[in-house]
């Protein structure tokens, strides 16, 4: 997972560049687009769909968040609606495996869920930015209860095998060192003149007072270890009680050092948009999203239909669709509108008469690649060992994070990690090749490097590849800049009597927030062609 | 290397895991990329660690909702521009995992399909080719 490393020895002025590079745009910039999200919600409030339908009726394909977000809607602007669902459950990629659920992939492995009663794995989405007003706004009328998520947790680690001899460190020495030492760098060259030009005399005064409060610097803008850098890194020894209570500064690591680590790469997670300050997570896993959705729309639902052929005309559209219990049994459904929210992957495999710009655009998005392992451990040794309550790890590894529970703090018992965490790239789809057993079992091993305890404490795990989904052939739709140039519109544009919509069709992907919105805005559109009609 | 990837997989017959002293078991052979490029290098070694996650250990494809195809006894592998194509651009919701291999490695893992699972197209592409194509 690791790119290069910056070489050692540069000038300072290579330096500061690199450092503009890391703390600024760029690097985000970078990262955002590594992830293939980049965007907001612009989710003003619930929809009022205005105007009789006249009895018209809409067939939804697909039950996920976007399906079933139609079908809520519509059905209560006054469509007789209907849904078909290839899996024998709503939700789609909301969804969360618990102790006895079972789960075939493709090729046929069968993993059984062995997790205890109350711990989970959201093989999908596991976190909601608190600007992803569309999800919150029916998290709150379907009555799901959210809890925080933790996405930054200053204690836990940051982990590469090449750097510190592969001992992890805290996330809050490497921010704190980081920015301290950063700080002092541009203190240097403020105080030599050498930002003449570039910022005015009097702001230079100022930055340098924004820059000691920012990085820990001392009188004469250094900074180094001791009491004030502790206040923001953390102390070698905490202070206590009594006697013998004083507390011990620890050493700061030098800038170099974190510089060759790569260790800063991490940072952007703490940083970016999307994840900052307060996530939110539905009490007791994600799939209760899909869950409180189903019991407003399950009477509306056909499970276990895979859909083969979509065909419209003039006057309406009709759906074939098999019967995965009974292959080769195939069944006819109408209405006179369609919304599709099939993932792309199937969608470009599926007989439909829409025209060549829309075909061309189901054509091409290609989905990225994901992994998630969840490992049930015997106690929660990150809390009780290691004082790590919620948050992310990063690691150069190929499981490349692991995230903590967001919920049972500092309770006795068990847990369930994320012990792999994957997004495209190599690993990803090396993970994916494996076996679901050898997954668990490397993430595992990988995860013994920044936590010994594993060895011990390691109980059972399960493995989803997003690209081994029967139901969505990958994780979500990865576009590039030129495709959605060429084809989003072309995508999102209502065809006849077919609307598409899901986080394919948002500039959200991967994200539930872009599976509503785009399910809002496409019934929105068609309501208002319906009205026309 | 080739015959120790292909034991290594073979040599996981991973029972349940409860217990699992045998997850740190070592297993020797296979190892991970290690940045935005894939190591593997031979064309047994890319399908084993890249094809094979959607489209099988065989070759044999897969079907769900969709399907992948097989790349097993695959009559569209006749052509070896193709397979080329596909690998550096993509086809459908596939992506362009070409774009995170050298001319080489798309040559090897090429060569590869075409004379396995039942394909037997003898006439091997070499790096040169895979570069016009790019």
């Amino acid at each position: 997972m690791d790119g290069e490393l910056p070489t050692a020895g540069m000038r300072r002025r290579d330096l500061l560049k690199l450092i503009g590079m890391t703390a600024g745009s760029a690097a985000m910039y970078q990262a955002m687009t590594s992830m293939g999200l980049a965007a907001t919600s612009d989710y003003s409030g619930p929809i009022k769909l205005e105007g009789d339908p006249k009895g018209a009726s809409v067939l939804i394909l697909g039950a996920g968040l976007a399906g079933m977000t139609a079908a809520l809607e519509l059905r209560q602007a006054g469509y007789k609606v209907k849904v078909l669902e290839f899996n024998n459950r709503a939700g789609g990629r909301n969804w969360s495996l618990r102790g006895g659920d079972t789960y075939t992939e493709l090729g046929g492995a069968t993993q059984k869920c062995e997790f205890d009663e109350g711990l989970y794995l959201n093989p999908g989405p596991w976190r909601i930015p608190y600007h992803h007003n569309g999800l919150l706004d029916y998290c709150k009328r379907l009555g799901v209860q959210l809890e925080p998520f933790q996405q930054i947790n200053h204690n836990a680690y940051l982990h590469s095998t090449k750097a510190f001899g592969g001992k992890p460190r805290r996330m809050r020495e490497i921010k704190s060192d980081f920015q301290g030492h950063t700080s002092e760098l541009l203190a240097k060259v403020t105080q030599k003149g050498q930002l003449e030009g570039l910022v005015n005399e009097e702001d230079q005064e100022i930055l340098l007072e924004a820059l000691r409060s920012w990085g820990a610097l001392d009188k004469d803008y250094a900074y180094k270890a001791g009491d004030l850098a502790a206040e923001f890194r953390g102390y070698e020894k905490d202070p206590g009680g009594g006697i013998g209570a004083e507390p011990a500064p620890g050493d700061v690591i030098g800038l170099s050092d974190i510089l060759n680590s790569g260790l800063w790469r991490s940072l952007a997670n703490f940083a970016l948009y999307e994840f900052q300050t307060t996530m939110f997570q539905p009490v007791g896993g994600m799939g209760r999203i899909g869950e409180a959705f189903a019991r407003e729309v399950g009477d509306l639902i056909t499970y276990n239909a895979k859909v083969t052929k979509i065909a419209q005309s003039e006057k309406g559209v009709t759906v074939t669709y098999e019967d995965v219990k009974n292959p080769g049994t195939t069944q006819e459904a109408s209405a006179d509108w369609c919304v599709c929210t099939i993932p792309l992957t199937i969608l470009s495999q599926i007989d439909i008469n829409v025209g060549s710009a829309m075909q061309a655009a189901i054509a091409a998005v290609p989905y990225a690649s994901s992994v998630k392992v969840g490992l049930q451990m015997k106690r929660r040794f990150w809390e009780e060992d290691d004082k790590i309550f919620g948050g992310v790890t990063y690691t150069n590894q190929p499981i490349s994070q692991i995230s903590y529970p967001s919920t049972d703090y500092n309770k006795k018992g068990k847990g369930v990690l994320l012990g792999c965490y994957t997004w495209n790239g190599p690993n990803s789809y090396e993970f994916t090749a494996m076996a679901p057993e050898e997954r668990v079992k490397r993430a595992v091993e990988q995860g013994s490097l920044i936590h010994p305890q594993y060895k011990d404490e390691f109980e059972n795990g399960i493995a989803v590849a997003w690209h081994r989904s029967p139901f969505t052939l990958g994780c979500a739709g990865d576009w590039t800049d030129e495709a959605r140039k060429e084809h989003y519109n072309n995508l999102c544009q209502i065809d006849g009597r077919i609307v598409l919509a899901g986080e394919h069709a948002s500039y959200i992907p991967a994200w539930q927030e872009g599976a509503i919105l785009s399910s809002l805005n496409a019934i929105t559109r068609l309501h208002q062609r319906v009205l026309q009609a | 290397m080739k015959r120790q990837i292909a034991c290594g997989l073979a040599a996981l017959p991973l029972l349940a895991l409860p217990g699992v002293p045998a997850a740190f078991a070592d297993s020797a052979g296979i190892t991970f990329s290690n940045g935005r490029t894939f190591t593997e290098q031979t064309g047994e070694q890319l399908f084993t660690h890249v094809c094979a996650a959607c489209h099988l250990d065989q070759g044999q494809g897969a079907v769900g909702a969709g399907h992948y195809p097989a790349l097993a006894n695959n009559a569209n592998l006749e052509s070896a521009g193709y397979p080329i194509l596909i690998l550096l651009q993509g086809q459908k919701g596939m992506p362009p995992v070409g774009q995170m291999m050298s001319d080489d490695q798309i040559a090897a893992v090429v060569n590869y399909v075409r004379t396995h699972f039942g394909n037997n197209y003898q006439d091997a592409v070499t790096a040169e080719d895979v570069k016009a194509s790019r």
